[in-house]
């Protein structure tokens, strides 16, 4: 792994902890998954494993789609830990709430277009919400964790994945998470577009349908 | 319609969401002084909506007598009728619904209609001493992570497709397992997973806050049918992974939130498997486990009356031409100015 300087504790997650460190001269994050007591050691080593392993392939198929993501410097299967490139920013769920209504706007619409990138080039987030979205000193929007996230272009990983945003947004930006997911979806629409677009909109809704007690299945009755 | 003035306020409330037709009494300090239930077993197969109602609407006048009496009280005692408006199965709503508003009319006193899931969390909260949770909800309709915030409880995460209960349950009903009386199938998946040994890989899917049953349901399903594996590997299979998809989304919601108590409710809560779980997380989190004692964990009208006393002291009360229910009520939908 090379000499680790001192690692500090940056984010602990409900999955993984992240340490800032010093490592052959750059700042870096060091994800380590962590061992869940919770659950079986057979099911938790599978699942670190499986995401330690899929997470930096996602990431690094994101930036071929132009997508940001941190680039991936090392990977150790068996310590279930990921060595990435620190990006130096804010997350976007500490900025929706403080910008203008027109940056609020322009975030989204970039965060949208991003989303619809990664679709176009079959890729799913899996955890789309806006602490994973981190903008840089540079102007430049980052996705990271992408450790629930798949390969599959199917209309229904699609419609899942934007279904999960416009429910982030819905619980940590309830004051304006209509004018953010309408700036979202218009970003997405630029990459898009026809029948792809429609069908993951159509898909958005059947979802909503299908989930439990919502308004629009309401209305319906 | 102002409350009798009675020594003692007392609360009303009526749960018919699903198979259980129950009746609470509540002092409005939040003692229990009844809390009948009755049951509906179908003859086989899930619950058919249409049986459960005739159900409730046989077993609704002893149900209220046996509250009364457990409660030592008459019908003009109580100061208020409460009821679970939704959601839940339509025919048994509306049956819940008609017994409450002839009660409300003919005592003449408010009536209030109370959300079932908020009534689950709130009966938690009120028998655990928890303040301010992250709730892990899962029963046989409903699995749902949620934590208040600005004037409501919002669902962090939540089951894209079948609930935790139903998955239990259907799975039973799929290899043959039979219902003891009055023992649910969960509790009889959590008996055979016991003596399971082997975990057997099944899909393990989690969406960002939310999980998905159905693969896993299937997939559990055709495994016994195979034969290869023994019925108490796949049970302990089943559970080992559909509790550790709830117990991820419900840890991520506990380290976004930052709250420091976790309540387990609804029937799935009485499985001791999913408790240690949970209690874990708690633990890593430094947060309170707080679990509702299983009289209160299933469908019951107690959490109906107490949920209605909260609502009823911050001035909320549903007048009988409002008093339609709501099969598709989400708690997010609740404004909840009871909670600070």
């Amino acid at each position: 792994m090379g000499e680790i300087k001192l690692p500090l504790l940056f984010k602990k997650g409900a999955e993984a902890t992240l340490y800032l460190a010093d490592w052959h001269g750059r700042r870096v994050i060091l994800k380590k998954r962590l061992s869940k007591k919770y659950r079986p050691a057979k099911l938790d080593e599978q699942i670190r494993v499986y995401r330690t392993i899929h997470e930096p392939q996602l990431m690094n198929e994101a930036k071929r789609a132009g997508v940001s993501t941190p680039t991936i410097f090392l990977i150790d299967v068996e310590n279930a830990t990921i060595i990435m490139e620190y990006v130096e920013g804010r997350q976007i769920k500490r900025l929706l709430g403080v910008v203008s209504r027109d940056e609020r706007e322009r975030l989204c619409v970039k965060i949208g277009e991003m989303i619809g990138r990664l679709h176009e080039h079959g890729l799913i987030h899996g955890d789309l919400t806006t602490s994973n979205m981190i903008l840089n000193s540079d102007g430049k929007v980052f996705f990271v964790d992408f450790g629930l996230g798949e390969k599959n272009s199917e209309l229904e990983a699609r419609g899942v994945d934007l279904h999960l945003m416009k429910r982030a947004l819905e619980s940590a930006h309830f004051q304006f998470a209509d004018e953010c997911l309408a700036s979202v979806i218009r970003g997405y629409s630029r990459v898009l577009r026809g029948t792809a677009l429609r069908g993951v909109l159509d898909k958005i809704k059947e979802i909503e349908r299908r989930g439990r007690y919502v308004a629009e299945r309401k209305e319906r009755n | 319609m102002t409350p009798k003035k009675t020594k003692n306020p007392c609360c009303l409330g009526i749960e018919s969401t699903a198979d259980d037709f129950g009746v609470g009494i509540s002092t409005f300090n939040g003692e229990t002084l009844a809390n009948a239930r009755s049951p509906y077993v179908p003859s086989e197969g899930g619950i058919h909506p249409r049986e459960a109602a005739r159900h409730h609407a046989e077993t609704a006048s002893k149900m209220l007598e046996e509250a009364f009496k457990k409660a030592q009280a008459k019908p003009r005692d109580v100061s208020v009728i409460a009821f679970s408006q939704g959601p839940g199965l339509g025919p048994c709503l509306r049956t819940g619904a008609t017994v409450s508003r002839a009660l409300a009319s003919y005592l003449g006193i408010p009536l209030v209609g109370v959300n079932h899931c908020i009534a689950h969390v709130e009966i938690g909260k009120l028998k655990t001493g928890a303040r301010d949770p992250v709730t892990l909800y899962v029963s046989g309709g409903n699995t749902i992570v949620a934590a208040f915030d600005s004037g409501r409880y919002r669902v962090f995460g939540e089951t894209l497709d079948i609930a935790l209960g139903n998955c239990l349950d259907v799975f039973a009903r799929a290899v043959g397992l039979h219902q003891e009386a009055s023992v649910p199938f969960g509790a009889v998946v959590e008996k055979l997973a016991l003596r399971g040994e082997e975990l057997v890989p099944l899909p393990y899917t989690v969406k960002g806050m939310d999980i998905s049953l159905s693969g896993l349901l299937t997939a559990a399903s055709n495994l016994s049918e195979e034969d290869e594996h023994k019925l108490e590997d796949v049970c302990y299979s089943l559970q080992e992974t559909a509790f550790s998809m709830v117990t991820e989304v419900t840890e991520r919601a506990l380290a976004h939130t930052e709250k420091e108590e976790v309540l387990l409710t609804g029937g799935v809560a009485a499985n001791k498997r999913l408790q240690s779980m949970i209690k874990a997380i708690a633990e890593e989190h430094d947060a309170k486990f707080c679990v509702v004692p299983s009289e209160f964990a299933v469908d019951n009208g107690a959490m109906i009356a107490w949920t209605g006393v909260l609502a009823y002291r911050h001035g909320l009360v549903t007048p009988i031409e409002k008093s339609f229910v709501k099969s598709r009520w989400r708690l997010e939908e609740v404004e909840v100015p009871w909670v600070r």
